[in-house]
């Protein structure tokens, strides 16, 4: 009796655990991506738009701390404002006031910086139609397998963003440009955020499907700075990412939260304006993706129970180079100024172009002595 | 009896699975610590990772480095039966039973501070990697050991004889600093010599400078026909060779680059133990970058494999050069040290460097009379320096008393204070003018300059006298100083003599 009390007891356990397995491993492969990248977008320039880069740096540095490696991150930061020589503490982008959390850290890489930040360069990171000789880090390497994360921040208007001062892109360059990457299946799934003035006109648009988007202010609403800092002059943050990052602070790796919690980020009592979100074109339930689904990294863990045996150590063969025909004479180092030899080039250029005039060269007829320059040996 | 048997094998059957799920549980509670891994560059993380899931997270390029070690002196004793005397851990290399392969490639680092004359300090670091390999025969090379491999990859795609490479922000300050040991200018500059082999020079540039611009993260794409020249009489090859056409040359700069965190960090990763070993510990982005001058540089090129020259060497050299200043006014020169520079201070050599140094440059103070440096060393060392012989004093990184006892080296740069004294009272607009006294030492046989920077206030037109085209007369300077004179040792003022002798 007191046996197959505990074992029914077992049994259930055994049961309820077995579901929780499948329900794990079942979430787990439910979003259907397998890799994830980010695209983060500061468009101002000078040194009075601080809070934008501060803004793009905290969202990197949420991302990066979540997983997704500078391999996947494309950067964009439209002017510098960490080595700016305005700023009192170079090498720092601070969020806090009193200067508590440098998002800039120490080991950051800004793919595209300064005037390389323009529609046109956004426009072919997004659609992946760049020169050849682009090199990886610059790319949007995606495939129809990727969750990518696309944050823009700067000035924006009622379907618009100004890109430093001189440019914009408008609601409908962008919802073609996510409907190309559909047709050439360049995401699984994308999220898109932004955090300008009227955000919400940007996403109005869109139209091609696996789209979720949420913006930090309605149409005809501005979207409002957080705090200044005094000794460093400006304001630091923009409140909707102020309060984004305090929230993605509180997320790890493991963390089980999901997008309508993101979507409850900074309500209007924080952030002032309205955020809002659209969800429509996203074929699954926000409910069921998870924060880490576009924030963290995708990590397929295979636990084995099998070891493997080290092989024996390299052993490095002694490899002689093919020396068939064995140097025989000698390198030597070049003469770093010799100044004969420039002279006599000169000569020789005047003397097949009579027409040509050197009011430098003096025509004396004097021999230039060759002297061995001293090079200065580093 | 049949049931009780089946209920014993089904008991033991879901104790077994309970057992395995637990340990499947417990082992998926531990994925953050791969995650940390990530970011470092490590060829044999393979064989390391599953032992340090349990281990700290914070995995060090290293430690595994030298767990590697560990593992091949265990696996080598197992082999051998005689006892063999430990290995050289400084500069791993694959030995095995027989001879050892003498390592084609070698890395030096050293750093070279020198106290200016202004009171700012220089300092200037230097890695270098030599490596006796052939990137431009057939054989692709495919065993990158200390040599970067990104950088080998661009040498041998891009058929580049020599590459030269820097970014700098500020301004060298000729009159106060002296000589730099690398000038540059600033921004960004870049000049290569192709190899003759290269059958369109302005195509291979402009992939050359694409893929720069991406290993070094600066805008170095921006660089075209607009800002590219082929000097043809300066620049010629640092390196060996004899071919010396300047069709294969070319040279840009952007002055308008800046250079900042995200520039130095693949630049820290080119080194063969990154920043976490030897001197590059020090470079750290928030104190390096609140300097007067920040120059880095990165410098290919063929070298002389030994004297007689018969075989080549790549060597690469990256360069770090800055200049801290200090601030404080009026109270003479101030205490310098690794701590006060860098934030941080040294606890070990590069495992894999073969030297690893630093100078100290004390030509200008041989005898300690201007500044102190503590630690004291007793090895100097001598070497010429831009035709000129400069004294240094010398730390050995490589040798473990050098650290002390702390186990860690914290030089420190007194300068002696030269009692000095300085007055000065700002002047108020139309209450009192400036008045600035100064007690100086003059070195001797020099040339002391005092200069006051002044601003010009405007007048109230009921200021301005009658003749105002005169402008304004400054009053002359004083300099009071103490004349050794006999005449005026002398009090007793009684004896005939002419007034103007007792002046």
């Amino acid at each position: 009796m007191k046996i197959l009390g505990l074992l029914s007891l077992l049994a259930t356990h055994l049961s309820a655990n077995s579901v929780n397995i499948e329900e794990n491993a079942g979430q787990f492969f439910s979003s259907g991506h397998t890799n994830n990248w980010a695209v983060l977008v500061c468009t101002s320039r000078f040194w009075f738009n601080y809070r934008h880069v501060a803004n793009t740096l905290s969202v990197y540095r949420s991302v990066k701390r979540l997983g997704i490696p500078d391999s996947h991150i494309v950067l964009m930061l439209a002017d510098d404002m960490a080595c700016n020589h305005r700023n009192p503490k170079p090498a720092t982008v601070f969020s806090h006031k009193n200067m508590e959390l440098n998002v800039y850290g120490d080991d950051v890489e800004v793919d595209y910086r300064g005037y390389e930040v323009t529609v046109e360069n956004f426009l072919r990171v997004l659609t992946g139609r760049l020169p050849p000789s682009t090199p990886r880090s610059k790319r949007l390497l995606s495939d129809d397998r990727s969750n990518i994360l696309i944050y823009l921040t700067g000035h924006g208007g009622n379907g618009f963003l100004k890109f430093q001062d001189s440019e914009e892109i408008s609601n409908v360059e962008l919802a073609d440009a996510f409907q190309q990457m559909w047709q050439k299946r360049r995401y699984n799934e994308l999220l898109f955020i932004i955090d300008t003035c009227q955000g919400a006109s940007m996403y109005e648009r869109f139209y091609s499907p696996n789209l979720m988007a949420l913006a930090s202010s309605q149409v005809g609403e501005d979207s409002l700075s957080h705090q200044p800092d005094l000794a460093i002059g400006v304001h630091l943050m923009d409140r909707y990412t102020f309060y984004l990052l305090e929230f993605l602070e509180d997320i790890h790796p493991a963390s089980k939260s999901n997008m309508n919690d993101l979507f409850k980020v900074c309500p209007k009592s924080q952030c002032v304006s309205t955020p809002g979100h659209r969800t429509d074109l996203f074929l699954r339930d926000p409910g069921s993706a998870l924060i880490t689904d576009f924030f963290g990294s995708v990590r397929k863990v295979e636990i084995t129970m099998e070891t493997v045996n080290l092989t024996d150590p390299i052993e490095q063969v002694e490899q002689n180079f093919v020396n068939e025909d064995l140097q025989k004479e000698s390198y030597s180092y070049v003469d770093q100024l010799p100044v004969s030899e420039i002279i006599h080039q000169g000569l020789q250029l005047v003397n097949n172009n009579p027409g040509l005039s050197h009011p430098h060269l003096s025509f004396t007829g004097q021999s230039v002595c060759c002297r061995p320059s001293s090079i200065s040996s580093i | 009896m049949a049931a009780h048997r089946c209920s014993r094998s089904a008991l033991l059957l879901v104790l077994c699975s309970l057992c395995l799920f637990s340990i499947a549980e417990s082992q998926e509670t531990t994925p953050a610590g791969d995650h940390r891994a990530t970011g470092v560059d490590n060829p044999q993380s393979v064989t390391g990772s599953t032992e340090q899931m349990a281990e700290q997270p914070t995995v060090v390029e290293e430690e595994e480095e030298e767990e590697e070690d560990r593992r091949w002196e265990a696996t080598r004793d197992e082999v051998e039966t005689e006892n063999t005397s430990a290995p050289d851990t400084s500069a791993p290399t694959f030995e095995v039973h027989s001879s050892v392969p003498k390592p084609k490639d070698d890395f030096q680092e050293e750093l070279v501070i020198r106290p200016l004359h202004s009171g700012d300090i220089y300092a200037s670091f230097q890695f270098r990697t030599l490596w006796e390999t052939d990137f431009t025969t057939g054989n692709k090379v495919s065993h990158y050991r200390l040599f970067p491999k990104s950088l080998g990859q661009v040498i041998s795609k891009f058929s580049v004889r020599e590459l030269h490479i820097s970014f700098t922000q500020g301004y060298w300050r000729t009159m106060q600093w002296g000589q730099p040991f690398l000038p540059s200018p600033p921004g960004a500059e870049l000049w290569v010599w192709f190899q003759d082999s290269v059958t369109d020079v302005d195509e291979t540039w402009k992939e050359l400078t694409n893929v720069l611009s991406g290993i070094f993260c600066a805008s170095l794409n921006f660089i075209d026909s607009t800002n590219t020249v082929q000097p043809s009489a300066s620049f010629k090859p640092l390196g060996i060779g004899n071919v010396t056409d300047h069709r294969f040359l070319r040279y840009a700069t952007l002055p308008r680059e800046i250079v900042c965190t995200e520039n130095l960090t693949p630049w820290k990763k080119l080194l063969p133990c990154g920043s976490k070993a030897g001197l590059a510990v020090l470079l750290k982005s928030e104190k390096l970058f609140h300097s007067s001058f920040h120059s880095q540089a990165v410098h290919i090129r063929p070298v002389c494999k030994d004297w007689q020259c018969k075989t080549k060497s790549w060597e690469l050299r990256q360069t770090l050069n800055v200049v801290f200043d200090l601030h404080t006014p009026g109270q003479g020169k101030q205490e310098w040290s690794l701590f006060k520079m860098f934030s941080r201070t040294l606890t070990e050599a590069c495992p894999l460097a073969s030297s690893s140094k630093i100078y100290v440059d004390i030509t200008d103070d041989p005898q300690g009379e201007q500044f102190e440096v503590s630690p004291a060393t007793h090895l100097l060392s001598q070497a010429m320096v831009l035709g000129d012989r400069r004294t240094f004093s010398l730390y050995d990184l490589t040798q473990q008393i050098t650290f002390g006892t702390v186990r860690s080296l914290n030089l420190h740069i007194r300068w002696k204070s030269s009692e000095g004294y300085i007055h000065y009272q700002p002047s108020k607009d139309r209450v009192r003018p400036h008045l600035l006294e100064m007690l100086v030492q003059l070195p001797p046989n020099s040339v002391t300059e005092v200069t006051v920077q002044f601003e010009r206030a405007l007048l109230k037109w009921t200021e301005y006298t009658p003749d105002p085209n005169h402008g304004f007369y400054v009053g002359s300077s004083v300099i009071s100083s103490l004349v050794p004179s006999i005449v005026a040792m002398d009090t007793n003022s009684t004896r005939e003599q002419p007034l103007f002798s007792s002046l």
